[in-house]
């Protein structure tokens, strides 16, 4: 967008009842899929009000998901970066390893207080598969994941996982046969099976009330961060940085700070082998707005207008859209979002691994590779607040194939 | 020029007849294809041609429209490839109604008045995006009607009486109802529960009510013609696309058989019941 639109996020109430963001977001689904939504949306907004509901989800984020999760000093790679303070918000730290059952939680409950007995999901690197499938187990429903055929293929054992918490993984074949597809797929068995049905989405992408659902359900992540950093630091961070793939764990993280005028705000996308090379999945940096997966956000595609395949040496950064809230905060420039590579992600990766004694998720480690670049221009006290989103366990295949090891 | 559904609709309602309305994917599987099976459909007594648009995702459409779009996409057919089609079909043929069906996106990215301006110069009289619901279809039927083209809407078993009448009262040309819950090309449609669907939909619109997904053959065409001003069939045309992907000859051989068998039912349930 040429023209920075005028925005006051002292205020911030967004999204507007109809779920748009500025010109994003948005309802933009077949007719078959409208009254699902609309009993969705109305669920959302009764329960998210209703004490019962707010307790069970808070004792299950307490005591099933480990919360709240540390907030970390990172005081030894901080010292060798020679700049700014380094805190980790430890997502990694949660049942299942990552930030994600945050909002599978959420909705798992929120699909048992609504009486359905089956949720389904889609999934790309398995990581929210994983976590639905596991809160599917925790409350005693049928689970249905989406997966496509080559992400099956690249993740083992997160498939295996899956099949242990009891879920049947379906393998999408059409179209790239990743993320996108599986997402397809997932909201065709919905259409057909919406009365005994819950679509569990993992990002703040899709129709509304999605992008404010899931945002809502991660949120707690900026609220304990920053309640966090006044214990520990006694004052508000000066820069928060998390990656961007859909942009749930970033939004988390961001959400509650967006009133804080003096809070920068950074989402790292990632650029692969570079924007210029093609092969990239920075929607923000290098995409323009367009209309998919119901609403209207920036996407990656060709002047046609159709879908391009993108590419990350992480799979939960690999999709050609993003989350309609963040396509407005670029667009008003409350935040800024910046490519990271393939390579960059893997050095970070390295260096929290020897330095921190962590072992990053390659996602995460794109945010980490721009605190490296950031910290060393800031002074000693300031204070960045990375969301270290997820841990790397589940990555340690793809690295040492990146590097020719083989295990 | 105006838009020929209304003309076409009229007519058949005089003479008591059904719409028999074929779905093809435009460039499928070859873009040389589309328009001379386009005439050939019109030969074997079709009313209305939906034409799809390729597009990437197509999230409402079942496996075999979606397998559909990814051999048109295979030799990148566009959205100004498929305008072009029809503009090609214009040439011969200035009397039949043909429709686009597709996803937004392509129509977003060509932009909304470049798009209705080329589909209308082109001979394009109605298009229904399957992702725009009337919600956030504000300035865009306005731009749409502008240019004489008709905004057609989905009417979903699960659409509320309140949300039908808000599509009824921003639609023209036709309503289309889809018949089941699930994806284009799914199974078991159940004619009374359509039939009194039909009804609800009449007492907001005088509109025609056409019927799609899950027309397979000439019999349910025939049960469905009874009750609704068209039908609309696609996925058991499609198929055919992709079981004959070598062969154009044999697929408008084939398509043009169901189409026959069709218009042959459709035109017997008037000869038997006199009137609808």
């Amino acid at each position: 967008m040429s023209q920075k639109p005028a925005f006051d996020f002292s205020h911030y109430d967004l999204p507007d009842t109809n779920g748009h963001f500025g010109p994003y977001g948005g309802l933009f689904v077949s007719e078959t899929l409208m009254a699902a939504l609309e009993e969705l949306r109305e669920a959302y907004e009764h329960y998210l009000k209703d004490p019962a509901f707010i307790k069970e989800l808070d004792d299950t984020l307490a005591h099933y998901v480990g919360r709240p999760s540390p907030m970390y000093h990172a005081e030894r790679w901080s010292r060798e970066l020679g700049g700014a303070q380094i805190y980790l918000k430890r997502e990694d730290l949660n049942h299942t390893g990552a930030h994600k059952i945050n909002n599978t939680v959420g909705q798992a409950l929120l699909a048992r207080y609504m009486g359905k007995k089956r949720v389904i999901a889609e999934t790309g690197a398995g990581q929210h598969g994983v976590a639905s499938a596991t809160v599917a187990a925790r409350f005693g429903m049928e689970c249905v994941v989406y997966m496509g055929a080559e992400d099956i293929q690249r993740q083992a054992s997160n498939v295996f996982r899956m099949k242990l918490l009891g879920a049947k993984v379906v393998p999408v074949t059409s179209g790239s046969k990743t993320l996108k597809d599986a997402l397809n797929e997932a909201m065709r068995d919905w259409v057909t099976n919406v009365d005994s049905t819950f679509y569990i989405i993992g990002t703040v992408a899709g129709p509304h009330p999605y992008p404010a659902m899931v945002r809502d359900f991660q949120a707690v992540i900026g609220r304990e961060a920053k309640e966090q950093c006044m214990q520990q630091v006694g004052r508000l961070p000066d820069a928060l940085v998390a990656c961007v793939g859909g942009g749930s764990n970033a939004i988390g993280l961001f959400y509650p700070f967006l009133a804080d005028k003096d809070v920068a705000i950074y989402g790292v996308e990632a650029s692969g082998y570079g924007i210029e090379s093609g092969k990239h999945a920075a929607t923000l940096c290098a995409g323009k707005p367009g209309v998919l997966h119901g609403n209207r956000t920036y996407l990656i595609e060709d002047k046609d207008g159709q879908i391009i395949e993108t590419h990350s040496i992480s799979a939960g950064l690999d999709y050609p859209g993003v989350g309609p809230e963040h396509a407005w905060l670029k667009d008003t420039e409350r935040a800024t979002y910046v490519p990271i590579s393939d390579d960059e992600a893997l050095d970070a990766f390295h260096a929290l691994t020897r330095i921190e004694g962590i072992i990053p998720a390659l996602e995460s480690s794109h945010a980490l590779a721009y605190a490296k670049k950031l910290a060393p221009t800031m002074n000693k006290d300031q204070v960045i607040v990375v969301n270290l989103s997820g841990r790397g366990d589940k990555d340690i295949h793809t690295v040492a194939a990146r590097e020719g090891i083989t295990l | 020029m105006a838009s020929r559904l209304k003309p076409c609709f009229d007519s058949l309602r005089a003479q008591q007849r059904t719409a028999l309305i074929p779905f093809i994917t435009a460039g499928d599987p070859k873009p040389e294809i589309t328009v001379p099976m386009m005439h050939a459909m019109v030969d074997a007594g079709v009313d209305v041609i939906e034409l799809g648009v390729p597009f990437s995702d197509p999230m409402a459409d079942g496996p075999v429209i979606q397998k559909a779009s990814e051999r048109a996409l295979e030799l990148h057919t566009s959205l100004h490839d498929v305008i072009g089609m029809v503009k090609e079909f214009r040439k011969i043929n200035n009397n039949t109604p043909v429709i686009l069906m597709g996803y937004l996106n392509p129509v977003e990215i060509m932009g909304y008045e470049s798009f209705a301006k080329q589909a209308a110069e082109a001979g394009v009289d109605g298009v229904l995006t399957v992702d725009l619901p009337p919600e956030e279809a504000t300035g865009v039927i306005e731009i749409f009607r502008n240019n004489n083209l008709d905004p057609v809407f989905l009417i979903a078993p699960t659409t509320t009486d309140d949300r039908m009448k808000k599509i009824c009262s921003v639609a023209s040309g036709f309503v289309y109802y889809v018949s089941l819950k699930g994806v284009t090309g799914a199974a078991n449609l159940d004619i009374q529960g359509v039939a009194d669907k039909v009804q609800q939909i009449r007492r907001h619109t005088d509109l025609p009510v056409g019927v799609g997904f899950g027309i397979k053959d000439a019999e349910i065409a025939a049960g469905v013609g009874a009750v609704s001003d068209a039908v609309v069939v696609g996925s058991a045309l499609v198929k055919k696309f992709e079981e004959f992907t070598d062969s154009p000859d044999k697929i408008q051989k084939e398509v043009v058989a169901i189409l026959s068998s069709m218009r042959t039912a459709l035109d017997a349930d008037v000869k038997k019941t006199g009137t609808k």
